[in-house]
């Protein structure tokens, strides 16, 4: 007896019409599209993007050329050259991100003492050419001058979780 | 002289009319279908390319995605058949389009009002299996291969219970001719064939999906098994045309389904009112209907497994289609109802 209603059931096509009419009601549903670059998704303060490297209230860099960036980059993307500045401190003479090789993962913010080297969430950039790849450190702080007050927001928001 | 001259300028007139407003609905079918399909998937399709900077919900996508094709280089692959492989998509779009000679859209609105029309367009979609067949030969790829050798089973077996569904609507009408078809079936949508013959009907409805190679029935194209199936090394213009001519099956069997069963262009009210008038918005309608449950049935179902479509097509349709012939043939005999 269940054989023949089985039979039926697939002979008028049961399932497909369930299915059908399951599909039509989405047909009608509201759509969960972003219209990219009009509309948004919120971003987390903790967004990894682009690097900036920021200074003190005063106008003087933090980075002090400790390396520890340097040394903790998983993908060895970071290069930072270093001299004494004429009033006795140590400076970086080079400071460059590779971006084809960075991974994002925020180690080189993690290990900073002095919260100089920063991922913003800035992530909507890009290279006309293949030797742009390589940021340099003129870049890097116009990029934390910048977007400071962002940066600063974002890091206040997420302090206590730190 | 002159009138042989003046009837072949209106006889070209005529085709170019109807080649171009199919190429047409083509483009604007493969915009729909991306828009019902996004629509099901509750995103919103393609909503970016208008005209003259406006967007307008992305009208202008299919003429972006035409010269896109257009402007591509078109790839030979290494020891293809050249002949072959060239000649192939035009095979294709050529059987597609001439089936379009015998539709006819309203009343007296055909190209050619041949007596044995529905015969022509089942010779005519046959015949379209050989584009498939020599693209995938031509094209020395074992996919295209595979994919050419699963279309033309497909597409052999499912023709058998696609003609038989169309022998009832034969015995009901009387005639081979398709306006003949169509005005069997006078009288509003209490006449039409569809509800004397309405397992034919869903028997011809399905065997035209897997006759177009459209989902569910796709796999000869089957991306996750080989990848496009027979038309794999086809890129640029040669592949556009394997698109037209797919679309325009598509939009051919929509509307031989429309003539044969659900009254071509005929009200399916009847009286004198002025929704009751036969006419070519009727047709329209009718055919849309079809072609939007195309894409109902693509957003829907996955893809049957290849021994499940032949086992479709040679266990279930076609007993089914020979057993309502019988009936129709019983019901012609004792004149049931108005259909005979």
């Amino acid at each position: 007896m269940s054989k023949i209603v089985k039979y039926l059931k697939s002979l008028t096509l049961k399932e497909i019409r369930q299915g059908m009419f399951l599909t039509q009601k989405y047909f009608f549903k509201r759509k969960f599209t972003v219209r990219y670059p009009e509309e948004k998704t919120p971003k987390s303060p903790r967004f990894r993007g682009l690097h900036a490297l920021r200074r003190y209230p005063n106008g003087e860099e933090r980075c002090i050329a400790c390396k520890l960036c340097e040394a903790v980059c998983p993908a060895a993307a970071i290069t930072i050259d270093s001299e004494e500045r004429e009033d006795g401190t140590r400076r970086t003479t080079r400071y460059e991100i590779d971006l084809f090789k960075c991974i994002y993962c925020g180690f080189c913010e993690e290990s900073c003492p002095v919260d100089s080297i920063v991922e913003t969430d800035i992530h909507e950039y890009h290279m006309e050419t293949k030797n742009k790849k390589v940021i340099t450190k003129e870049q890097l702080l116009a990029i934390g001058d910048m977007y400071e007050e962002q940066i600063a927001n974002a890091r206040e928001q997420d302090k206590k979780y730190r | 002289m002159m009138e042989t001259v003046i009837y072949l300028a209106w006889t070209m007139a005529k085709i170019l009319a109807i080649v171009l407003s199919v190429v047409l609905v083509v483009a604007y079918l493969t915009y729909f279908e991306r828009k019902v399909i996004g629509f099901m998937h509750a995103r919103i399709g393609p909503n970016r390319v208008g005209f003259l900077g406006f967007k307008l919900r992305g009208i202008g996508q299919p003429f972006a995605d035409v010269l896109k094709l257009l402007t591509k280089e078109i790839i030979f692959p290494q020891k293809a058949n050249k002949f072959l492989f060239v000649i192939a998509p035009m095979i294709t779009l050529a059987t597609a389009f001439a089936a379009w000679a015998v539709i006819p859209f309203s009343d007296g609105l055909v190209l050619t009002d041949v007596n044995a029309g529905l015969i022509y367009v089942l010779a005519m979609t046959s015949l379209g299996v050989y584009g498939v067949i020599i693209a995938g030969w031509a094209s020395n790829s074992k996919y295209a291969l595979l994919g050419a050798l699963r279309s033309a089973a497909q597409i052999i077996s499912y023709e058998i219970a696609m003609g038989f569904a169309l022998v009832g609507v034969i015995v009901a009408a009387g005639t081979l001719n398709l306006s003949g078809i169509v005005n069997g079936q006078q009288g509003g949508i209490l006449n039409w064939y569809f509800i004397p013959l309405f397992p034919l009907f869903i028997v011809y409805y399905i065997s035209g999906v897997a006759e177009t190679n459209r989902l569910p029935f796709d796999v000869a194209e089957g991306e996750s098994e080989i990848v496009a199936g027979f038309h794999v090394e086809y890129s640029g213009a040669a592949f556009a045309l394997f698109f037209l001519g797919e679309y325009a099956n598509m939009i051919l069997i929509s509307a031989l389904a429309t003539i044969m069963f659900l009254g071509g262009w005929l009200s399916p009210i009847g009286g004198d009112s002025w929704l009751a008038q036969p006419s070519i918005l009727w047709f329209i309608a009718k055919t849309s209907v079809f072609l939007y449950v195309y894409f109902w049935l693509r957003a829907t179902l996955p893809r049957y497994r290849y021994d499940q479509i032949m086992r479709l097509g040679w266990k279930v349709f076609i007993p089914i289609t020979i057993v309502w012939i019988l009936v129709a043939a019983v019901l012609k005999v004792y004149q049931i109802g108005p259909w005979f």
